[in-house]
C-alpha cells in the first residue's frame, strides 16, 4: 500500500501561489468598480441636481433605490450564499423603517395637528392618555438607530433559533418566513398595536435638527444611503471570502456533509440570518425619512417576493448583482407605474419568468459568461480569473 | 479497550425493527467489513453511531463517550468520519477548498470567520495521496464520479478520525479504482479503525479482514470471510440468492 503513498512525490507547495489561493481579496476589480460607482452616485447626483440637470425628487428617488440595493445585498448573503430563501425579508426592512419612523414621530413634538408635545397625533385621535411603554426611548436618535438594527436582529435570532434547530429547510422555511411577514402586516394594521394602524407613521418634520423637507437634508440622506450600501457590501464581502463563507456555501451545497465534518450548521445559519436581518433593518431605517412614510403595506408578502426577484435578476451569490437587480427593477417600476400602472405586476412576473428560464445566473451571470468566453478565446484559463475574484 | 461498542441496540421505524438487539465491538485500528442484504440495517447502524439517528434502547459507546446523546457534528468532533453511499463533496468549491474545510481546525462561526491558516503543506500531501494534484483548482463538480469518491476519502483523511465509516465505497468505481480503494483502506487501518459496508464480494475479499454479517438488524455471523461464507444461514439469507 505504501505504493499509493510513495508513487508520487509530494510536490512542495509553491511559495506565494498556494498561500494566496485560499485568501481571496476583500476587493477585487468588481468590488472596486462597485464602490467607485457608489461614490460617483453620491457625488454626481447632487452635482447634477445643483446644475439643474436633475429634478429635486430624483435625489430622493436615488436614495430610495440605494436602500433597496442594501436590502437586496442582505438577502443575497442569505439566499445566494447560504441557500436560505427568505420570503419575508421585507419584514426586517419594515421593522427598521418603523424604528426610525417612531423617532421621527417623537421629533414632531407639539408641531402635530393636535399639538400634543408627547403623543403622536394618531394616539391623541385614539384618545390615548400616555405613551405606550414600547415608545419610550425613541425620542433619542441613537436609541432608535440601535433599535432599527436590534429589533430585526432579535426577531431573526428567535425565528432562526427555532427554525434551524428543528431543521426546517427549503420550501417549508420559505413558507414560514412568508407567514411571519404576513402576520406582522396584520398586526401592524391594527390600531391597538400602537404603530398608527392603517396609516402608519408619517408627517415627519425633521431629524437631528435637519428639516426633512429641505433639499440639503434629502441629499445628505441619499449620500448616507450610498455609504450604508458600501458598508453593507464590505461586511458581506468580508464574510463571504472568509473560511466561514466557505462553510456557508458548503451548507448550501451539501448540508449533511458539513454536519458530518463537525460544523454546527444551525450556528452558521443563525449568524447569516441575523446579520442579513440587521442590514435589512438598516436599509429600512434609511428608507423611512426619504419617502416620508412607513405603513403596514411594507410588510406585505408581495414586497418580500419582489426582493427575491431583484436578487434573481441581478445574479445571486454575487452581492453586486443583487444591488444591480434592485436598481433595475425599482427603476423599471418607477417608469412603468407612471406610464401604465395596471401593467406593472405583469411586467414584474414576466421579468421573473424570463430570468429564471433564460438567465438562471442573472445579469451578472450573463456578463461573467461573456468575460470567460473572451478569456478563452485569448487562450487564457478562466479558472485563474475565478480564483482571482 | 474497544473503540466502538454497540450493546443490545434497537431502533424501530413505525414499528419495524430496523436494528434489533445489535451487539458489535470494534477495536482501535481495526479494519472491519460489514455485509448483509438490502435493508439489513447497515446504514441505520452508521446513522446511530454518528448521532444522526437516536437508538430506542441499548448502549452505544465510542472512545468512552455515550453516543446516544450526540449529534452528527458532535460525533465528528469526537473523531468519527463518515463516507456516504452517494459521494457528497462541495460541488461549487475547488478540490483544495473541499480539503481545507475538512482539515482539523476550529469549527466555530467566529473561529472560521477570522481563520488565517491555509494548511498548504497538509493539503498538498493529501492531494498527492488521492492523486488529484492537477485538479486542485478545479471545482469538485467537474470531477468524474470516481474522482469524487477519492476526494471524499481525502476529506475523511483530512479529518484524521479515530474511526472511519465507509458506506459502499466501490459503488460506481472501475475495477482499477476498486482495487486501489481496497488497498487504501487496508493501509489506513492501523492508524484509524475502519468499518466498511460493501456488497461487492471481490472487494470484501480484497480487504482481507474480519467480516460481520447483518441480517434483520442483528448480527448473523462474524469471522473471517471464508468461515462466514461457509455458514449455512449466511448462504441462505445472502450469498445463496
Ligand atoms: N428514516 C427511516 N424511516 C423509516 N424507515 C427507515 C429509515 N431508515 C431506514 N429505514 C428502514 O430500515 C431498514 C434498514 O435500512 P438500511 O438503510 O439501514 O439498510 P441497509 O442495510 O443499509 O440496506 P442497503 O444495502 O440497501 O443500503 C430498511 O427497511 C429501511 O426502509
Ligand atoms: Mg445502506
Amino acid at each position: 500500500m505504501s505504493a499509493v503513498k510513495g508513487e508520487r512525490a509530494v510536490p512542495a507547495p509553491q511559495a506565494g501561489h498556494a498561500a494566496t489561493l485560499n485568501r481571496r481579496r476583500l476587493l477585487n476589480t468588481r468590488g472596486w468598480t462597485f464602490l467607485l460607482v457608489l461614490a460617483a452616485v453620491a457625488v454626481g447626483v447632487p452635482w447634477l441636481n445643483a446644475t439643474g440637470a436633475l429634478p429635486d425628487y430624483a435625489v430622493s428617488l436615488v436614495g430610495k433605490y440605494l436602500c433597496f440595493a442594501l436590502l437586496a445585498i442582505a438577502l443575497d448573503l442569505l439566499w445566494g450564499y447560504c441557500g436560505i430563501l427568505s420570503l419575508g425579508h421585507a419584514a426586517f426592512f419594515a421593522l427598521g423603517g418603523y424604528a426610525m419612523g417612531m423617532h421621527l414621530m417623537r421629533e414632531i413634538g407639539d408641531r402635530g395637528v393636535y399639538a400634543n408635545p408627547d403623543l403622536p397625533d394618531f394616539m391623541v385621535f385614539l384618545n390615548w392618555q400616555e405613551l405606550p411603554w414600547f415608545w419610550s426611548g425613541f425620542d433619542m436618535f441613537w436609541f432608535a438607530a440601535l433599535m432599527a438594527l436590534f429589533v430585526p436582529g432579535l426577531l431573526a435570532f428567535v425565528f432562526g433559533w427555532f427554525a434551524f434547530r428543528s431543521r426546517v429547510t427549503g420550501v417549508y422555511l420559505s413558507i414560514i418566513t412568508q407567514a411571519m411577514t404576513y402576520a406582522l402586516m396584520l398586526a401592524f394594521f391594527r390600531n391597538e398595536m400602537g404603530f398608527g394602524g392603517n396609516n402608519g407613521l408619517t408627517d415627519f418634520k425633521d431629524v437631528l435638527g435637519f428639516d426633512l423637507a429641505s433639499q440639503e437634508t434629502r441629499t445628505g440622506l441619499m449620500v448616507l444611503s450610498a455609504i450604508a450600501v458600501a458598508i453593507g457590501f464590505l461586511i458581506c464581502r468580508a464574510v463571504v471570502i472568509s473560511k466561514a463563507g466557505k462553510v456557508i456555501v458548503g451548507i448550501r451545497d451539501a448540508e449533511s456533509r458539513m454536519r458530518f465534518l463537525g460544523y454546527r450548521v444551525e450556528g452558521y445559519k443563525l449568524f447569516v440570518f441575523v446579520l442579513s436581518a440587521m442590514l435589512a433593518g438598516l436599509a429600512g431605517a434609511l428608507y423611512t425619512p426619504q419617502v416620508g412614510i412607513i405603513n403596514p403595506g411594507e410588510f406585505s408578502p408581495a414586497n418580500s417576493i419582489e426582493v427575491v426577484i431583484w436578487v434573481a435578476l441581478g445574479g445571486r451569490g454575487t452581492l453586486v448583482g443583487a444591488a444591480i437587480g434592485a436598481v433595475i427593477v425599482a427603476a423599471a417600476k418607477t417608469v412603468l407605474t407612471g406610464l401604465f400602472p395596471e401593467a406593472w405586476l405583469f411586467v414584474l412576473g414576466g421579468m421573473f419568468v424570463f430570468v429564471t428560464i433564460f438567465m438562471p445566473r442573472g445579469v451578472l451571470g450573463v456578463w461573467d459568461a461573456m468575460v470567460d468566453g473572451m478569456w478563452q478565446t485569448r487562450g487564457m484559463d478562466p479558472r485563474e480569473r475565478r480564483l482571482a475574484s | 479497550m474497544n473503540l466502538l461498542v454497540l450493546d443490545g441496540v434497537t431502533r424501530s421505524f413505525d414499528g419495524f425493527k430496523a436494528i434489533n438487539g445489535l451487539t458489535l465491538t470494534v477495536d482501535p485500528g481495526e479494519l472491519r467489513a460489514i455485509i448483509g442484504p438490502n435493508g439489513a440495517g447497515k446504514t441505520t447502524m452508521m446513522d446511530i453511531v454518528t448521532g444522526k439517528t437516536r437508538p430506542d434502547g441499548g448502549i452505544v459507546r465510542f472512545d468512552g463517550h455515550d453516543m446516544s446523546k450526540t449529534d452528527e457534528a458532535g460525533s465528528a468532533r469526537l473523531g468519527i468520519g463518515r463516507k456516504f453511499q452517494k459521494p457528497t463533496v462541495f460541488e461549487t468549491h475547488t478540490v483544495e477548498d473541499n480539503l481545507l474545510l475538512s482539515l482539523r481546525d476550529n469549527r466555530s462561526v467566529f473561529g472560521t470567520l477570522f481563520s488565517k491558516t491555509d494548511h498548504a503543506a497538509r493539503i498538498a500531501e493529501l492531494l498527492a495521496l488521492i492523486r488529484l494534484e492537477d485538479r486542485r483548482l478545479d471545482l469538485a463538480a467537474d470531477l468524474s464520479h470516481g474522482q469524487k469518491q477519492w476526494l471524499e476519502i481525502g476529506m475523511l483523511l483530512a479529518q484524521d478520525p479515530k474511526l472511519l465509516l465507509v458506506d459502499e465505497p466501490a459503488a460506481g468505481m472501475t475495477d482499477e479504482e476498486t482495487a486501489r480503494t481496497a488497498a487504501l483502506l487496508r493501509d489506513l487501518a492501523g492508524d484509524h479503525a475502519v468499518i466498511v459496508v460493501e456488497h461487492d464480494m471481490e472487494f470484501v475479499r480484497a480487504l482481507d479482514c474480519k467480516v460481520t454479517v447483518l441480517h434483520q438488524g442483528s448480527v448473523l455471523a462474524e469471522g473471517p470471510l471464508d468461515t462466514v461464507s461457509a455458514n449455512e444461514q449466511v448462504i441462505e439469507v445472502y450469498l445463496g440468492r
